[in-house]
């Protein structure tokens, strides 16, 4: 994997330290030892996100919420906080949408008789399954399957290269570098030109 | 480039500027005929493509409200979305993977061959495969499809190696890297393949064929083309005598122009071409032009699709390199003795980590849908494509109430499989998963039908005025000057990828069009 030639550039939201600015919550992390990959991205291992409608509690627990609907264990928290900001910025636009997540939230702890986000994170992971289907889990499950695979970071984590245009193709850099099943006959696979 | 006048009479003025619509707009031009090129689309380059799905796909797709209906799953997963294709210049060449194959000879007989199926719409094409064959070779030319003209095939990526192991285990005879509209040599002012991977994006080195890459650029160096991009039609107009005479558009200011015809050739793909025809309603043509049979937007094809990506122990980076990148033509005939009539192709296909998420499982989430994308980079992908039946309810119809941005009715695709279909998926997923497992998959996943992007038949050639809209030339039955140049005009669907036989009509359509102008018949 050529892990070194992706780059950030403006790391979609999740960049270096910011401080409040403006909205209602910060979403803060650090980037799991584990996630050398994305250290090496990341322009600093701490990231943070401004949140415009959604507070800090509300942030951190519609993470967790990701987390459950797509549990990629070994996936960043850096990651996932991508799909909190569009969270946030359509409740910032819409207010229906505002009240759709919190009012999950709040169901979500109602399913745990308590502090839904306290539980270990399979016992959380099974109460948003039983969510499934309802307005509230589509519209973060509809919003992941774009946001959480469509950045650089979760290429990365996953293997994809994404653009291949700037270092020309794969014509000199792998596209037939597959060495575990034999090769074609000439015939079925011509030399390259 | 002409410049011709909205009142001139004098010029064709096509509607498209895709594989149909381009094609035939060069070869016009070719032949010294004037032609106003009307394209929906923005015009592109290989310099403003873009190596990144969402992103292309916002650019270069046709995202015009449309709806949906039947029992087809597209239209629960993606019910605005039917159809994954091209509202640019160049149209659906511009995101084509370019597999090139001539329709077999029994295919144009499927009424004949196969027999009367319960429930299927089944028609003989009124030409043969020896009447195109001619036609073929100049397309074939034209396109610099591999393995045709001595043109040596692809090299193939490391997604080809992982079905050919598994092709060659099963025992399969006939499976390389194709015939291919992408240059594995320099040819016709256009690089060799680079192996971006981006195919369907738009290719960034123009080495694969498009109208936009090749037919338009030559059609303009004639001095006969007028192509207008952002030229959205919304009706084709006729005179008292019942031929039509103008085709009325808005152009890039937002404004409505009319601009006069002498012949007027459709070639909007499958669902825009119909749809135009029924918003074309007039008190002489009360169901639409060219309608009287009631055929219009009927027998809406869209090829028995599916897809297979299967993960392995070891990494394959299918991503890289063309993304159609080989095939098994096998299971390409017609053997009633597997459970259906017709046959299906088998072709790698890659998709970025951004489309395998939306399209692994539409609607997916949780555990196993993770454990696949986890496996991303180790997974192999082929596309199963193979004959549907025609069928007389799937079809496109204009919306009661829903309009688009002109005001215009939208149209309405209507689906669902006939069981002909869902016998040839069910066979075909079988031997895809066997192909991967004997190549040492350790999970096989069955895809459901992207949005279609082979949309066919809803204008279809017919030998009889009352099967169909179209004759064998495109020309539509009860209107002299009016054509249908896209691969609306399939009489049936045939196993293999639409667009060589699209162009392949198109230059023969030429002909008979200049051939009718020449001699005064239009």
């Amino acid at each position: 994997m050529k892990q070194t030639s992706v780059k950030v550039d403006s790391p979609v939201g999740v960049s270096r330290r910011q401080f409040l600015k403006t909205g209602s919550g910060v979403l803060m992390g650090t980037l799991a030892a584990a996630s050398g990959v994305l250290a090496t991205l990341a322009p600093s291992r701490s990231w943070a996100l401004t949140l415009s409608a959604m507070s800090n509690v509300e942030g951190a627990k519609l993470l967790k919420v990701t987390r459950g609907i797509f549990p990629h264990d070994t996936l960043d928290d850096a990651v996932y906080a991508l799909v909190v900001k569009d969270l946030d910025a359509a409740a910032a636009k819409d207010a229906g949408v505002a009240s759709l997540l919190r009012d999950g939230l709040k169901q979500l702890d109602d399913l745990a008789s308590g502090d839904w986000a306290g539980l270990d994170y399979l016992a959380r992971e099974n109460l948003v399954i039983k969510m499934a289907g309802t307005d509230f889990f589509e519209k973060i499950r509809g919003t992941s399957v774009v946001s959480l695979y469509n950045n650089e970071m979760a290429w990365a984590h996953f293997g994809y290269e994404g653009s291949s245009y700037e270092m020309g193709g794969y014509f000199d850099r792998g596209f037939q570098d597959l060495d575990w099943l034999p090769d074609p006959d000439a015939d079925a696979s011509p030399a390259k030109a | 480039m002409a410049n011709i006048k909205l009142d001139d009479d004098s010029a064709v003025v096509v509607i498209g500027s895709g594989a149909g619509g381009g094609t035939l707009a060069n070869e016009l031009c070719q032949k010294g005929i004037k032609v106003v090129l009307l394209e929906a689309g923005k015009r592109e380059s290989a310099a403003s493509f873009q190596n990144n799905e969402w992103g292309s796909f916002g650019q270069i797709s046709w995202l015009d409200k449309r709806t949906t209906s039947g029992s087809w799953r597209v239209s629960r997963d993606f019910s605005g979305l039917p159809a994954w294709i091209c509202k640019t210049v160049g149209g659906s060449t511009t995101h084509w993977a370019g597999a090139s194959l001539r329709i077999q000879e029994h295919e144009f007989r499927a009424r004949t061959h196969y027999g009367d199926v319960a429930g299927a719409n089944l028609l003989d094409w009124p030409l043969t495969l020896q009447d195109l064959e001619p036609y073929y070779a100049k397309a074939e030319d034209k396109m610099g499809v591999t393995r045709t003209n001595g043109i040596p095939g692809l090299p193939g990526n490391n997604n080809f190696k992982v079905m050919y192991a598994g092709a060659k285990k099963l025992g399969y005879k006939n499976c390389h890297t194709g015939r291919m509209a992408i240059n594995s040599r320099n040819r016709d002012g256009r690089t060799h393949c680079r192996q971006l991977g981006f195919c369907f994006q738009g290719c960034k080195m123009d080495a694969k064929w498009s109208t936009m890459n090749a037919e338009i650029p030559k059609a303009e160096k004639t001095g006969n083309l007028d192509l207008r991009p952002s030229a959205h039609v919304l009706r084709v107009e006729h005179d008292k005598s019942g031929k039509v005479d103008a085709v009325v558009y808005v152009d890039s200011d937002g404004k409505q122009q009319q601009q006069k015809a002498r012949v007027v050739c459709v070639a909007g793909n499958s669902i825009e071409s119909p749809r135009l025809l029924l918003n074309s309603e007039s008190s002489m043509y009360p169901n639409g032009l060219a309608n009287s049979s009631g055929q219009v937007g009927r027998n809406y094809m869209r090829h028995m699709t599916g897809s297979l990506y299967a993960t392995f122990d070891k990494p394959v980076h299918m991503w890289r390199g063309t993304t159609m990148a080989g095939i098994i033509t096998d299971e390409s005939r017609h053997d009633p003795a597997r459970g259906f009539v017709g046959g299906y192709e088998m072709e790698t296909l890659s998709i970025g980590l951004p489309f395998m998420a939306a399209f692994l499982d539409p609607g997916g989430w949780g555990r196993d849908f993770c454990r696949a994308m986890d496996n991303y980079a180790n997974m192999a992908g082929m596309w199963l494509v193979g004959e549907d039946m025609p069928q007389e309810d799937n079809r496109i119809t204009v919306h009661a109430t829903e309009k688009d941005q002109h005001g215009m009715p939208v149209p309405n695709v209507h689906f669902t499989d006939h069981p002909n279909d869902v016998a040839m998926r069910e066979h075909a997923f079988g031997r895809g998963r066997a192909i991967y497992e004997a190549a040492g998959a350790n999970h096989v996943y069955p895809v459901p039908p992207y949005p279609s992007t082979h949309n066919l038949g809803t204008c279809r050639m017919s030998a009889k005025a009352e099967d169909g809209v179209v004759n064998q030339h495109g020309q539509a039955h009860e209107i002299d000057n009016l054509f249908v140049s896209d691969g609306s005009q399939f009489t049936t669907g045939a196993a293999e990828n639409p667009t060589l036989t699209i162009v392949t009509l198109a230059i023969r359509q030429a002909d008979y069009i200049a051939g009718q102008m020449a001699a005064k018949a239009i």
